[in-house]
């Protein structure tokens, strides 16, 4: 079936199966290939991507469930000025090493940050337990994440 | 890992969700936030003939309180649970539990019908709800009708919702007691090994995965309203459980865990 | 080889640069497997047996054909003379090792769930998974082998051709003798047994694979997401009979490793011969849960360790006894992996008799093979859990057994008892540091006033300090056993014309920092700005010659092999430099990328200056080849031997078994350092996975062989809500073995966090009368030892 979704801006339509899953109608059909998939069961993360501004697990939503909505991916992030101001942190608290997980730990966390005022070092980690890192050990996302939330 | 091929149709009311549920038969399944339902179907686990979507049924979203009463729209977040000033003044058991619920992703996109719907005794919803003594609005072809939270279990993901009934709105009484919410797992994206609920300062005791079902601790709570200490009433916890074994507990080990809880947050909530 | 303590004299290298890296990464612009762009390629996707033991009486792949989108669909018998040799295993550790043939797809016979027994090929990766269950396999039952002691029986022998279920016996035992008199005259003979469970390496990145063909010239690109595109090359040419000069194997962007990528898997091999078959490009992205069965997992040994000390606790022997998991068939470095740890069962201590035996069985299980450390963490696992049991019977502390044995610093270069010679180091500093980091008397005093007050959340305390010997390695201490490859590391450092750098390393970064510290080495000694430098990697079209990164090699081999060769160019471009000059290139020297004639500051000229006359060639001296570029290829004459002492800290929940990880200290000490920054971040995230097995992890397995584990729900990879910040410090030892006296930090963090984590909670709870504890600790493990030792409150 038909649907329409709104990517980083642009609307976008494509004709899929209902089985599609929301990270595969970005990845395969709109060749939005920064929204990785690492998981089968919704654990992982690394498929975050916003969808009407809050994080959503992309491999856990069918693409017809987004039809009418507005979706962010890691490409739409960056602007003309350069980097989003999380992605900027992330770069200079070396809070990624392998870069897998990173578009979509980037992602909950700028929901993360929008969702929950005043967020501790214990509030980033508890935020974030939905995403999975296995470089980072996490010390330096935690500090990204905060040094992005200030 | 990737579905099996399903049809789809979209409801955006409760009538229609129930008019398409008749008409496809009883391999058509709701689909409401997907966070249950979606991880079993990439597994294959389920193979749905057709997903009826009903998330656009803006109708059944949203929380109101109305004298004693809170009435909670079966498509409400878990999201918006957490946030909901108004279910932390009336109901702060349920505004806290929605909070332990999976992730933040997960809570965004699932919805408290669809957790209760699901009726998995290992998730955190259906037995706050329990211990709340909440009263659960379907609607059939027939038209609607309430079904108590302690009758609405049925079997291991299995709820006494007909195959053409849609779950529409959940409705607690205002809570005035102690309360708490124990969860025991692992890591914080976990399903509870064992969790315990107590609403109204003991009135209200449930059990997240002890048994097939989430179930109501009704030695507990008589024993709370029978004048026992903390200690006491939660020593008869496990009574009458039949828990699950897995990777991170056979029976007897929760057997001890739910007593363990339970006493935790009877202490918790004033009991 | 002398060395200067900082060879470094750009004010570049030791800088906490940011990663030139992370620009792609951050913004989805980098190519994983799955993201390459192949038009027309088909989807592969594999029927996995899902016994762990059956025979395979008929595969029926008609329904699958006649799924919408399924082009073909293949047996293990169709394909079966597809091959040219078996997959291959490139570490025969004994000249008599049993190694059973193992073809990527099973003939007769699946030996473990995961074994893959046909191949479906599709026009899309949805049409490719629905034609998996179009396979009808007829499979027979036969009973399973799962534990390692069932193996052992040969109760039922996996592989009948091969009589028993035992790949190897490897001793290493210098003087047999000695060993036993020393345990006869012991005051104090610690046993032990630690079993290390299995576990699940999870990077990030499933695996993948792309093939290429080009039928008519005969060309064939493999993509593969691995840490070893050069070896995979020679050992693909070699399974498939392709001709090693039409193969190109590139690894795109690779999402993390831990040892599970340095493989050659069935998928390569199967998904080569398909683009082979089919005349198109094929590709296979591994799933999750499909990993479990599809990818190697790690650990899996059951180790007796036993220390014989004399009254004061110091150690005279130590005795090592294995016994290994290879899993269903031998990968391509399994039989090896026990070995890299058979000369470090001593530790950091000053042994003089040593005694290491293993015994390598295999079971219906995934195979195993190099995890994160591989070896090494099963060998500092034994010895440190062994030295505070050591401690409780001397009656000293935990810290101090170690200072009495640590190898004193006057012994460096040290003959270990097992033949090895540590090239440096100075352990005592590193505990007391490690000891100040974590504020070591605040915390026993709180312990012991928990203990006094009889609280039920106990405190534990846990050392663990740790030698390793990495930078795999030399060549000839490889070939003494066994290993089928060389150690050695290729660079080309190659200056353009406008004075612009271009690295190719044979060094294989999946989230090592490569770029930017290959640049930093390269740019400190030339004086040109890192950014300025580009490092080419990864792909064997571009970077022919490499051994890819694995071991904590790629520092102290590929990166000496880049420093070496960086200063090759140096003394070509002086030689240029001296002709522009007439001076003598002798009386050169390059400082911020300007080279000056000594003592006449006026005669100068810049590289960039050099570079553009290498180019341009106009006026060279004699015999100067046209170009500033220079190869390297160095194999190390020895290993590289890191360090340092952990401390982990722990409250366990009494009545319920949890433990919480609530401080930890490390000091390390891995010589020079290039990029401080990327140095902590390896070491954050080495810790945190042996905490992780420690602590949650285990590839749960039932007594079919069935995996209960297979996915990310129900595999423990914890979150940040389950880890701390840690507290980090080094000190600096160069190593004395390469010229940059840098050691390697890949692994470090791994070896040492499990065993500071099991000794910290078995330190909790000893007042309760605990002295074991078995992996990972969960609640439920902790509260039945607890139970066990007859305490408990409830």
């Amino acid at each position: 079936m038909e649907v329409s979704v709104t990517v980083n801006g642009q609307v976008r339509t494509a004709d899929v199966e209902p089985r599609t899953l929301l990270a595969h109608f970005l990845r395969d059909d709109l060749g939005l290939t920064g929204t990785n998939i690492g998981c089968d069961t919704s654990s992982c993360g690394a498929c975050t991507v916003l969808v009407d501004g809050r994080s959503a697990k992309s491999c856990t939503m069918l693409a017809v469930q987004a039809d009418g909505a507005d979706v962010t991916t890691i490409e739409g992030l960056a602007g003309e000025d350069g980097l989003h101001p999380m992605q900027q942190a992330f770069h200079e608290c070396h809070a990624l090493q392998c870069g897998y997980c990173t578009p979509g730990m980037v992602m909950a966390a700028v929901s993360l940050v929008d969702e929950y005022s005043d967020l501790d070092a214990d509030g980033v980690r508890e935020g974030l337990e939905g995403n999975l890192c296995r470089c980072t050990g996490y010390q330096n996302i935690v500090k990204a994440v905060l040094a992005a939330s200030e | 890992m990737i579905p099996a091929a399903v049809g789809y149709v979209r409801a955006d009311s409760a009538e229609a969700a129930v008019a398409a549920l008749g008409e496809h038969g009883d391999e058509a399944k709701l689909l409401a936030g997907g966070q249950s339902l979606i991880p079993l179907m990439r597994l294959r686990l389920a193979r749905p003939s057709v997903l009826v979507d009903m998330g656009r049924a803006e109708d059944l979203r949203g929380i109101s309180v109305d004298g004693d009463t809170v009435s909670i729209g079966a498509l409400t977040s878990h999201s918006a649970l957490e946030h909901s000033v108004e279910l932390a003044a009336a109901c702060p058991l349920l505004a806290h539990v929605a909070s332990q619920v999976g992730d933040p992703a997960v809570r965004h996109r699932g919805t408290l019908g669809g957790s209760l719907a699901h009726a998995d005794p290992a998730s955190d919803l259906p037995a706050a709800v329990l211990a709340l003594g909440g009263t659960l609005v379907a609607t059939g072809p027939g038209g609607s009708r309430e079904i108590a939270a302690s009758d609405f279990f049925t079997g291991f993901l299995e709820s006494a919702l007909a195959s053409d009934e849609v779950l529409t709105t959940v409705h607690l009484p205002v809570s005035t007691g102690g309360w708490a919410y124990q969860k025991f797992n692992r890591r914080a994206q976990d399903w509870a090994i064992v969790g315990v609920a107590v609403a109204e300062g003991g009135a209200g005791v449930s059990l997240v995965n002890m048994g097939s079902t989430p179930l109501r601790a009704a030695a507990v709570e008589a024993a709370v309203a029978g004048g026992a200490g903390a200690s006491d009433a939660a020593a008869v916890a496990a009574d009458g459980t039949e828990p699950p074994t897995d990777n991170n507990a056979d029976g007897a080990y929760r057997e001890h865990l739910v007593r363990v809880l339970t006493e935790r947050a009877l202490v918790a909530a004033g009991a | 080889m002398t060395i200067t303590e900082t060879p470094f004299a750009g004010g570049i290298v030791g800088e906490a640069r940011l990663r030139k890296e992370d620009p792609a990464l951050l913004t989805g612009e980098a190519k994983f497997i799955d993201d390459l762009d192949l038009p027309g390629a088909l989807w592969v996707a594999c029927v996995r047996s899902p016994h762990a033991h059956a025979r395979i009486n008929g595969v029926d792949t008609s329904e699958a054909l006649a799924v919408d989108g399924v082009v073909a669909a293949y047996s293990g018998e169709d394909l079966a003379d597809t091959w040219v040799a078996p997959l291959p295993c490139a570490w025969p550790v004994t000249d008599d090792m049993n190694n059973p043939a193992h073809f990527p797809v099973a003939q007769g016979k699946a030996n473990y769930a995961g074994d893959i027994v046909a191949v479906v090929v599709a026009t899309s990766r949805y049409a490719a998974a629905d034609g998996l269950e179009g396979v009808v396999v007829d499979y027979e039952p036969l009973d399973a082998v799962v534990s390692i002691e069932d193996a052992e029986s040969d109760r039922v022998v996996i592989h009948e051709d091969l009589g028993t279920n035992v790949s190897y016996e490897w001793p290493l035992i210098p003087d047999p003798e000695g060993v036993d008199a020393a345990f006869e005259a012991a005051t104090h003979h610690i046993t032990e047994t630690y079993v290390h469970q299995r576990l699940i390496p999870a990077p990030m990145e499933p695996r993948g694979v792309a093939v290429v063909p080009a039928p008519h010239n005969g060309d064939m690109t493999l993509y593969s997401s691995t840490q070893i595109p050069h070896v995979l090359k020679v050992m693909a040419a070699l399974t498939l009979g392709v001709p090693e000069q039409k193969l190109r194997v590139i690894a795109p962007s690779v999402g993390g490793g831990f040892g599970c990528k340095l493989n050659v898997y069935a998928e390569e091999i199967l998904c080569m011969a398909l683009a082979q078959r089919h005349g198109v490009p094929v590709r296979w992205t591994e799933s999750r849960t499909e990993a479990a069965g599809s990818t190697i997992q790690g650990r899996a040994q059951r180790q007796t360790i036993e220390l014989a000390a004399d009254a004061d606790g110091k150690l005279t022997a130590v005795r090592a006894t294995l016994l290994a998991d290879m899993g269903a068939y031998l990968q391509l470095v399994a039989p090896g992996v026990p070995l890299l740890g058979a000369f470090l069962y001593h530790g950091l201590y000053d042994v003089p008799l040593y005694s290491f035996t293993c015994k390598s069985v295999f079971t219906n299980l995934t195979p195993t093979d190099a995890y994160r450390g591989a070896g090494r963490p099963e060998a500092t696992y034994a010895i440190e859990r062994g030295m505070d049991a050591l401690a409780v019977a001397v009656g000293v502390g935990a810290d101090e057994i170690r200072s009495r044995n640590f190898i004193p610093t006057e012994k460096f270069p040290y003959d270990s008892p097992a033949g090895l010679v540590f090239d440096s180091g100075n352990y005592q500093p590193a505990l007391d540091r490690a000891k100040e980091l974590i504020g070591w008397d605040a915390r026993m005093a709180e312990q012991a006033e928990r203990r006094a007050a009889g609280s039920t959340t106990h405190l534990g305390i846990g050392i663990s300090t740790y030698v390793e010997m990495c930078g795999l390695a030399p060549s000839r201490v490889l070939a003494s056993l066994n290993y089928g490859a060389g150690g050695w590391e290729s660079a080309t450092v190659r200056v353009l014309p406008t004075c612009k750098v271009q690295v190719v390393t044979g060094a294989t970064p999946h989230g090592q920092g490569h770029e930017t510290c290959w640049s930093m080495i390269v740019a400190d000694r030339l004086g040109v700005d890192p950014d300025d430098v580009e490092v080419l990697h990864s792909d064997t079209a571009i970077s022919p010659l490499g051994m890819d990164t694995y071991g904590s090699r790629s520092l102290s081999v590929g990166g000496t092999a880049i420093w070496m060769a960086t200063e090759k160019v140096v003394e070509k471009a002086a030689t240029i430099a001296a002709h522009m000059l007439e001076a003598n290139p002798e009386d050169l020297e390059l400082t911020g990328g300007v080279f000056s004639v000594k003592g006449s500051p006026d005669a100068e000229v810049p590289l960039a200056g050099v570079a553009f006359a290498a180019f341009t060639a106009h006026d060279l001296p004699d015999g100067v080849e046209p170009n500033l570029q220079a190869q390297v290829t160095w194999d190390p004459p020895n290993f590289t031997f890191p360090f340092g002492a952990h401390i982990a800290v722990v409250e366990i929940d009494e009545v319920t078994g949890a433990v919480d990880l609530i401080d930890y200290a490390a000091c390390d000490d891995c010589g020079n350092q290039i990029n401080p920054m990327i140095v902590e971040g390896q070491i954050h995230g080495g810790i945190v996975q042996g905490v992780a097995q420690a602590l949650w992890e285990e590839a749960v397995y039932d007594e079919d062989g069935q995996c209960r584990s297979a996915n990310l729900a129900d595999y423990l990879v914890p979150s940040a809500a389950e880890c701390i910040d840690m507290k980090l410090d080094h000190t600096v030892t160069p190593s004395p073995t390469n010229p940059m006296g840098v050691k390697g930090i890949g692994e470090a963090g791994t070896i040492a966090s499990t065993p500071a984590v099991m000794n910290a909670v078995v330190n909790a709870l000893r007042p309760l009368g605990v002295t074991g504890m078995a992996m990972p600790a969960s609640p439920m493990t902790v509260r039945r030892a607890i139970e066990a030792a007859g305490g408990g409150a409830s």
